[in-house]
């Protein structure tokens, strides 16, 4: 095609869309065609599914297992845990669901022919910590994207960029529309029912690592908000944007520290040797009251512990590898878990010379990132499991949004902290097969606007235009005045983020005028995005990441500025409302925006427990 | 940058192209080789690496951050089910590692579509395919009645 038209239609017809094949997605196609067998089932992915989302290395751990076979935990243990984890904001009937199928999804993966260790006494697998296995997981994504390719139709290298709505029925789901990355082919899927499952967000708060090491974020840099910016301009309800997080890793390489804390059980102390957590936790009571009580203590009060302690100048903070790998088996396992899961790190310690059986590694705190699958919840608001959820978490078919038909899984679906990879897939095929009741269910299909996929056509395609006329403006270089590059436009984002809503340059601070400030900024941020320049087809990719990465911040942005209070120290702080505040915030914070009016609703919604 | 690759090595089939998540993995038009367009948006996840039939691209750590003089190489061997790994430091010391990557072979897994067809009945319940027994244990669990909620 050439750069100053935009691209060819290709029109799709399917029963069920899913957007992004990760592990939400490839549990959404395995589900849905083993119930739905004469359906249509499409994935649109951005990338190859074979290697793509947040697992394109491999894991060497599943984080989400009960082992109720063995009688080692059930659901509402779980519930109890992560409810703990999160000072008190779950929901907890989605958490108690994917607890409840989460075993089943583990065997099926041994079945399929994931290697999981066992333990040599037991025979059991092999715990990492009470609710994590390892795994040999190099191959992990492949496997699983074996599952899901003989399931659906796998249509690669489809950037999606908007859903399309029924011309009759505004809350309704139609389909969506999107490009192929490399050959600029406009695709329009018609579908019955759309699964959103694109995954979370890196790179919304700048980076430690500004320069080649920007790609070493924790989370993937192909993790770019899809799964909330498309919600959010669908008019799907939100909840707690706000709880953005914030991991304690090994400095720079951001290799995990779960198989090191836990199964291998090396500790961490300040530059001098010392034990430092413990010594806190009156400082933490008299900011979160009995939250800081929670064993194990939860994520974000670990981060501020450690924060505190490079503050008061006593870092570096050491994890002493060097105390625990007495043996050739540990060291491999040390090992193998950079190696199958975050190869960069294994890169840092050969490039250095750390030989973390002789000497301890730093670690630190990372940027900010959004999602909904790890230690944090941010997401859809969604219809509950009908035998669990109160009336006013259920309207209709599980882990439906407030839009109809369209469903979400994994990163997407909020207030279900610590579905992992099992989870993320658990909560996919329980979407899946809700979506096949709701085809099944449906009386007459919903119909696409013509006049709005012409719109969004022109839309989709704008930047390359926008570069092809406004680049004979200059000589060379990358410096114009009417336009921007996906990446200039980033950095905006990123420093924005970083210095008015609590990045690392802030030290997680910020307060109701920063806000303020920052929604501004982004504002413009906003408007400057239709005048984003696109080179070629892999800038377009890069141009509409960034649509949805700013589409997200604001989120994040209206959500902070809402809950006046601080619940997560360690992931952020509002420094004009220092403490946590049970009797106003013990809610979910809510927002809806509404596309004709271009305005944002913010709301609280009841947090109920169901556990005792 | 994070990966790159060599001139004398690759021979253009764009096997890692097709693989990258990040799409940075391009061919040069000039020399009809691959190479990484935007370093700041690797992982070193090392997928291309792993793809690449030649072993024409390898890793040189984030300028940020790690010196140079260091390799991290992979042999990943599906049909042996196996990954290997040769880590030289920046001073020399060598180490390796070989882990098992799968246990069946590729290609073997069920299709959903192939299991006996459930009843559409259970459509309406809570269970998952292949569940209870799946699950390898009796029942499904069910959350004692909903009750009185506390603040
Ligand atoms: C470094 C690291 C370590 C981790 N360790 C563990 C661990 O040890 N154990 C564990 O269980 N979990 C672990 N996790 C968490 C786990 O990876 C996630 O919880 C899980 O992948 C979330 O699933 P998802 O489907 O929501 O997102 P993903 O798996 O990221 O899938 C999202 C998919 O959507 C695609 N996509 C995105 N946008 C679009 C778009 N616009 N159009 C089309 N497609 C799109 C992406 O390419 C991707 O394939 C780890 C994650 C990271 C990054
Ligand atoms: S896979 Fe290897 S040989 Fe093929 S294009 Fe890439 S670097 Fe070259
Ligand atoms: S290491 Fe991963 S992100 Fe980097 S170029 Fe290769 S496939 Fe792409």
């Amino acid at each position: 095609m050439s750069l100053r038209s935009p691209g060819n239609v290709k029109f799709v017809d399917t029963d069920i869309l899913v957007i992004g094949g990760g592990f939400g997605g490839c549990g959404a196609a395995y589900e849905s065609r083993y119930w739905g067998r004469d359906l249509k089932i499409v994935v649109a992915e951005k990338a190859n599914i074979d290697r793509s989302g947040a697992v394109a290395h491999g894991l060497s751990a599943i984080n989400c297992y009960m082992g109720m076979q063995w009688g080692e935990n059930q659901p509402d243990d779980f519930v109890r845990y992560v409810r703990g984890d999160l000072m008190g904001l779950v929901r907890e009937d989605l958490v108690f669901d994917i607890a409840r199928h989460v075993d089943a999804t583990v065997h099926m993966f041994e079945e399929w022919g994931l290697p999981i260790m066992k333990n040599p006494e037991t025979g059991h697998y092999l715990r990492e910590g009470k609710w994590q296995v390892m795994i040999h997981g190099e191959s992990y994504k492949p496997i699983i994207a074996e599952a899901a390719k003989k399931s659906a139709e796998v249509y690669n290298r489809i950037m999606v960029t908007h859903l399309l709505m029924d011309r009759t029925r505004p809350n309704r789901v139609a389909g969506a529309v999107g490009f192929h990355v490399r050959d600029g082919t406009f695709y329009v899927f018609r579908a019955k029912a759309v699964i959103n499952s694109a995954g979370g967000a890196s790179h919304i708060f700048r980076p430690r690592s500004v320069g080649e090491g920007a790609g070493r974020t924790w989370y993937s840099p192909w993790s770019s908000a899809s799964a909330y910016a498309l919600l959010i301009q669908a008019g799907a309800r939100m909840i707690q944007m706000e709880n953005r997080i914030v991991l304690a890793r090994f400095k720079d390489g951001y290799g995990p520290v779960g198989a090191w804390f836990l199964l291998l059980k090396a500790p961490a102390t300040n530059a001098y040797g010392e034990h430092f957590e413990a010594a806190m936790l009156d400082g933490m009571k008299a900011m979160v009251g009995k939250y800081a009580e929670s064993t194990p203590l939860p994520t974000c009060l670990r981060n501020h512990a450690l924060l505190q302690e490079i503050k008061a100048g006593k870092g570096p903070i050491y994890m002493h590898t060097e105390r625990v790998l007495d043996s050739k088996e540990k060291e491999d396992i040390g090992w193998e878990d950079f190696l199958d899961m975050t190869v960069g790190q294994a890169v840092v310690w050969a490039s250095q010379n750390i030989d973390p059986r002789e000497r301890p590694s730093e670690l630190i705190t990372s940027e900010p990132y959004v999602m909904g699958s790890h230690a944090t919840c941010s997401g859809a608001w969604a219809s509950g499991p009908e035998d669990c959820a109160p009336a006013d978490y259920q309207w209709g078919y599980n882990r439906m949004t407030t839009v109809e038909g369209l469903f979400g899984a994994g990163d997407t679906i909020g207030g279900s902290a610590h579905k992992f990879s099992s989870g993320s897939f658990t909560e996919g095929r329980i979407a899946g097969k809700a979506a096949v009741k709701y085809v099944m269910d449906l009386a007459s299909p919903p119909q696409i606007d013509e006049a709005e996929v012409d719109r969004l056509r022109t839309s989709v395609f704008r930047p390359l235009q926008t570069y092809a006329v406004n680049r004979n403006e200059i000589v060379a270089g990358s410096v114009a005045p009417h336009y921007l590059s996906p990446l200039q436009g980033l950095q905006r984002l990123e420093k924005i983020m970083d210095e008015y809503v609590g990045g690392v340059s802030m030290f997680y601070v910020t307060n109701g005028p920063m806000l303020d400030r920052a929604l501004e900024l982004i504002g413009m941020l906003k408007e400057d995005l239709d005048h984003i320049g696109a080179e070629d087809m892999h800038q377009l990719l890069r141009a509409w990441e960034l649509a949805h990465r700013v589409w997200t911040a604001e989120a994040v942005v209206r959500h902070t500025l809402f809950r006046e209070e601080t619940r997560w120290p360690g992931y952020y702080y509002r420094a004009d409302h220092p403490r946590l505040i049970d009797p106003d915030w013990h809610v979910f914070t809510a927002s809806q925006f509404d596309a004709t009016h271009g305005e944002w609703q913010m709301s609280k919604l009841p947090v109920h427990h169901l556990i005792a | 940058m994070p990966t790159f690759t060599y001139m004398t090595r690759c021979d253009g089939c764009g096997e890692c192209v097709d693989i990258c998540p990040s799409d940075i993995m391009h061919i040069d038009p000039v020399y009809r080789r691959s190479f990484n367009i935007e370093p700041n948006f690797c992982w070193e996840c090392y997928s291309c690496v792993k793809a690449c039939p030649q072993h024409a691209i390898d890793v040189r750590g984030y300028a940020d951050f790690a010196p140079l003089g260091h390799s991290v190489r992979v042999l990943r061997e599906e049909a042996k089910g196996t990954i290997s790994w040769k880590i030289r430091y920046r001073d020399g010391r060598l180490k390796e590692f070989r882990f098992p990557i799968r246990t069946t072979p590729w290609g073997s897994i069920m299709p959903p579509s192939e299991y006996e067809v459930p009843d559409l009945g259970s459509l309406g319940s809570p269970l998952l395919a292949h569940e209870p027994a799946a699950l390898k244990v009796a029942l499904l669990p069910t959350l004692p009645a909903l009750e009185n909620e506390s603040p």
